[in-house]
């Protein structure tokens, strides 16, 4: 039997449990004796912590603690890196509770445990703190001048430069015959999750175990931190991975609550949960984005790209987290993006602020650098002469020029290649599917009060992050199997489409997957997670080296039942059989399990173009997508009713950072959107008219499945392709957006301050 | 204080807080955790129910308010193992990813359907522009309802 469940648009299996109000999220959970756990956070952005005094709280019914740092012995621990531990991130790391300073607003200061929520929220009102006020830094430009430090020991704000390079930027600047610098920023906004963050403790004081649901992402690598800073073997933990409402890199990294709460269940002796609110996640989920470039693009008369050099500062926020160097790096690293660029010397700088901190939001510093280069080129292709689409034809990579080296990123000695792929077929199938020719006779056209615009944009998506990932299979007592990942949910489906994995790769049919367990760290020895587009490409990988062990042990242990070779055993539906004609059940077998492994540390890179035809109102700075096309070549899809879904959702994701999403600081560092209100998400009505195209031309040739990471790109491209657009749709102005969001009040002013220089 | 409701057909009789919401009643008190809280001020829409048929924000509710009224949440929408012919749209669209903004979703679109078993596509966007997804990017979300709103015509409810 060939199975053929890989490709197919099989419906989900969480499906079922979800569209009945049947999932079971972290807050769903309510054990006998719970407490209930709120965070007390600064309201000032920078200054000296002076005093916390909770004596009128804890006189408070139903309060059963106030912790703060002065209960940690040794001071409240500091929560580790994850990505790029560097020695000089060490200083700028974040303690799980402020102590001496604090940083930004929303920075934690105590815990209030309470019998509900809603007395420790009272509570919270009755705990008075002294702070006395430091001159707040509330960008990278206070920053940049070190008046104000946020870290004095370090005599700096500055972190840290990464260097991109490759080849001599210098030297093909200096014999280049057209040169054009930008000055470009790009907004800060974040992955937010409509499910809150979440974690419950349960402490057993007779067996010294501790149980913390809410885990998501890396519960493997955080059950490693929370075990450090706890003081407990790694094997006295179990995290446990509820159906998780959102991931987007920024929820399963390690928080200051992921040790707080754990360590408020140990000191009560009693299970303690919290549940972020809405107002929290905006100040206390990791933010993203907010960088301004200062680049410079050299090119041949004919648009071939000969260097692209320059500068990036990112605004950090107040600490650096787990994975909060990812971004900075990647903006470095990827700005080329899927573009023949033999020379790069690209300084992205690290400023820390008195912002909330941050880390990673799908596609990383990919959306920030797309946005960057997609920009520049279109400003090329106006200064040569040269058509815009004909311009990225000649520089996007070849399939013969692969694997592409691209830049090396200092001082981690970041070596990375492109694997496979013609850059050039996903961006003629845009094109196509857009209907250029005939669109484009609208660029610049206004037409019934708006301007039409067209914009395209193309990228590359890295997957598959290493260095490993496992997975085990199990036989049960009705012959059915089980898969158990090392590799988490975030919402993605990735236990239909492990199942459909499985059941091609134990060629059976899917009903006999019967289940697929995740995210826990009860199921493996080891697992490594969900990030940087790596599930598939590599649980999936694991997937099928745990069927050929499994295989192998069940002829091993089948040909000692029957007696023969294990050679001569023959495995068939659910009967196994010697060469004698005897046979055995597979349900006999029940309780036989193997782990298996995928290693790998290259990266898979899908690459895909968007287009858009978008129109303009200049009256009202406002944009109406028209008509929006991502292609994508995966390289294989497992399920390709989740591929689209992870394409076309994060396309929406990147449109909310292109035109609406920005968290936004006074020069004080108080956060002014603090709720949804203020925070504007898309919304339904927003963006109607969009569409996915799965190609699968180019598989990967670095992993059995030919997989490739799915996950962003649709945001990569988002605010490039539709800065572009409305470049063009305005060109009778001869404006030029350097930055995101384009909000309507930025679109308005670009056509404003154009038709005032008209008139002057 | 006490307070008496109808939730999914049958009676609840809870002794409460004036100022709990109704959204805290039912997933703390009643246990019925499908109804999902996402800003607790009313903009994302994940605690929709239905309250005497109306699709309302259950964070922006108390549960006293709820007095003498006929509750049905996501739990109550299909009985048993089946789903309803709208759940199964969703199902078959890719109508959801993560799960948590779905209940939501579903009894605004049950409260539409019910009432307008012919609205249009910009009428659909328009009543679901008040819940938040943010893993879909809506289009296959209104493509669902679009699909379902066949079972409703003719006055069949769920």
């Amino acid at each position: 039997m060939k199975n053929t469940f890989i490709g197919t648009p099989l419906q989900r299996r969480e499906d079922l449990r979800l569209l009945r109000g049947r999932g079971e999220y972290v807050d769903d959970l309510a054990p006998q004796g719970l407490l209930h756990a709120v965070i007390l956070r600064s309201s000032v952005a920078h200054g000296r912590l002076r005093a916390i005094d909770a004596s009128a709280a804890l006189k408070m019914n139903g309060v059963h603690a106030v912790i703060t740092a002065k209960d940690m012995p040794g001071g409240p621990p500091i929560i580790p890196m994850r990505l790029q531990p560097l020695p000089e991130f060490k200083p700028y790391e974040q303690p799980v509770l402020a102590h001496d300073k604090v940083r930004y607003v929303g920075e934690p200061l105590a815990v209030v445990v309470a019998d509900s929520a809603a007395v420790g929220e009272d509570a919270l009102e009755a705990i008075a703190v002294e702070i006395e006020p430091l001159l707040a830094v509330a960008d990278w430009h206070v920053a940049a001048r070190n008046k104000s430090l946020l870290f004095e020991a370090t005599g700096t704000n500055r972190a840290l430069v990464f260097e991109a390079r490759k080849g001599d930027a210098d030297a093909a600047f200096a014999s280049a015959p057209y040169t054009r610098r930008e000055r470009m920023r790009t907004g800060r906004h974040y992955g937010l999750t409509l499910e809150p963050r979440g974690v419950m403790a349960e402490w057993d004081a007779a067996k010294g175990r501790l149980k913390v649901s809410g885990a998501a992402k890396v519960p493997f690598f955080n059950r490693r931190i929370l075990a450090k800073l706890i003081g407990l073997p790694e094997d006295a933990i179990e995290m446990v991975e509820n159906d998780v409402g959102g991931g987007y890199g920024a929820r399963g990294e390690f928080y200051p609550e992921d040790f707080l709460i754990p360590f408020a269940a140990r000191h009560l002796n009693r299970p303690v949960k919290w549940i972020e609110d809405r107002r929290e996640n905006l100040m206390a989920m990791n933010h993203a984005r907010e960088t301004e470039a200062d680049l410079e693009i050299a090119c041949a008369r004919d648009g071939t790209i000969l260097a692209i050099r320059g500068s990036i500062s990112t605004d950090m926020g107040a600490y650096m987290r787990t994975n909060g160097a990812v971004g900075a790096r990647n903006v470095a690293q990827f700005l080329a993006g899927p573009y023949r660029v033999p020379h790069v010397k690209i300084d992205s700088a690290l400023w820390m602020t008195n912002k909330t901190p941050v880390g990673t939001y799908r596609g990383p510093g990919r959306f920030e650098g797309n946005f960057y280069v997609e920009r520049l080129l279109d400003m090329v292709a106006e200064d040569l002469g040269l058509d815009r689409v004909e311009l990225r034809r000649r520089n996007l990579i070849r399939a013969d020029e692969q694997p592409y080296p691209i830049a090396t990123v200092q001082p981690t000695n970041a070596k990375d290649q492109y694997d496979s792929g013609d850059y050039r077929t996903t961006l003629e199938r845009a094109l196509q599917e857009i209907n250029w020719p005939e669109v484009s006779k609208l660029q610049g056209k206004l037409i019934d009060g708006r301007y039409h615009g067209l914009g395209v944009a193309c990228y590359v998506e890295g997957g598959g992050a290493g260095p490993k990932e496992r997975a085990r299979l199990e036989i049960n007592a009705d012959g059915t199997f089980s898969v158990f990942m090392g590799s988490s949910s975030v919402g993605q489906g990735v236990e239909t489409v492990f199942a459909q994995i499985a059941a091609d790769a134990l060629e059976v049919p899917i009903d006999r997957i019967r289940h697929v367990y995740h995210g826990s760290t009860g199921y493996l020895s080891e697992g490594f997670g969900a990030y940087h587009s790596r599930s598939t490409v590599m649980g999936g990988s694991a997937v099928l080296e745990a069927t050929k062990n499994l295989m192998s042990l069940l002829r091993e242990a089948a040909a000692k039942r029957l007696g023969c070779a294990t050679a001569a055993i023959r495995i068939e539906a659910e009967t196994i059989s010697g060469p004698d004609g005897r046979s055995v059940p597979l349900r006999e077998f029940a309780g036989l399990t193997a782990e298996g492994e995928f290693v790998s540390h290259q990266h898979t890179y899908s690459f895909g173009a968007h287009a858009v035809h978008l129109a303009v109102d200049p009256k009202l700075g406002r944009i109406d997508i028209l008509d929006y096309v991502v292609v994508q070549d995966v390289g294989r899809a497992v399920n390709p009713l989740t591929v689209r879904g992870q394409m076309i959702g994060s396309l929406v994701q990147g449109l909310g950072g292109a035109v609406l999403e920005q968290l936004q600081y006074d020069a004080d560092g108080q956060l002014l959107t603090g709720t949804l209100a203020d925070y504007l998400l898309p919304t339904a009505s927003d963006f109607p008219n969009l569409r996915a195209v799965v190609l699968e031309n180019y598989p990967s040739p670095i992993n059995p499945l030919g997989v490739k990471g799915a996950g962003e790109g649709g945001i990569i491209s988002a605010g490039g392709a539709v800065a572009n657009a409305v470049a063009n749709a305005l060109q009778s102005f001869g404006v030029q957006p350097r930055q995101l969001p384009l909000t309507p009040a930025y679109v308005w002013e670009l056509v404003q301050s154009a038709q005032q220089k008209a008139a002057e | 204080m006490p307070v008496r409701f109808k939730v999914n057909g049958k009676e609840a009789a809870v002794e409460i807080e004036p100022r709990m919401t109704l959204a805290d009643c039912l997933r703390q008190r009643l246990r019925l955790t499908g109804t999902h809280v996402g800003c607790e001020h009313g903009v994302c829409g994940a605690c929709t129910v239905l309250v005497d048929g109306e699709a309302v924000r259950a964070c922006l509710m108390l549960a006293v308010q709820a007095e003498g009224s006929e509750v049905v949440t996501i739990e109550g929408l299909s009985d048993g193992e089946r789903l309803t012919p709208l759940q199964e749209s969703f199902r078959r669209h890719h109508a959801l990813q993560c799960g948590f903004c779905t209940p939501g979703f579903i009894t605004t679109a049950h409260a539409l359907l019910t009432r307008e078993p012919d609205c249009d596509a910009a009428r659909v966007r328009e009543v679901l522009s008040g819940n938040i997804c943010r893993c879909t990017g809506y289009v296959p979300i209104v493509d669902a309802v679009l699909d379902a709103r066949a079972a409703y015509k003719g006055g069949t409810k769920s």
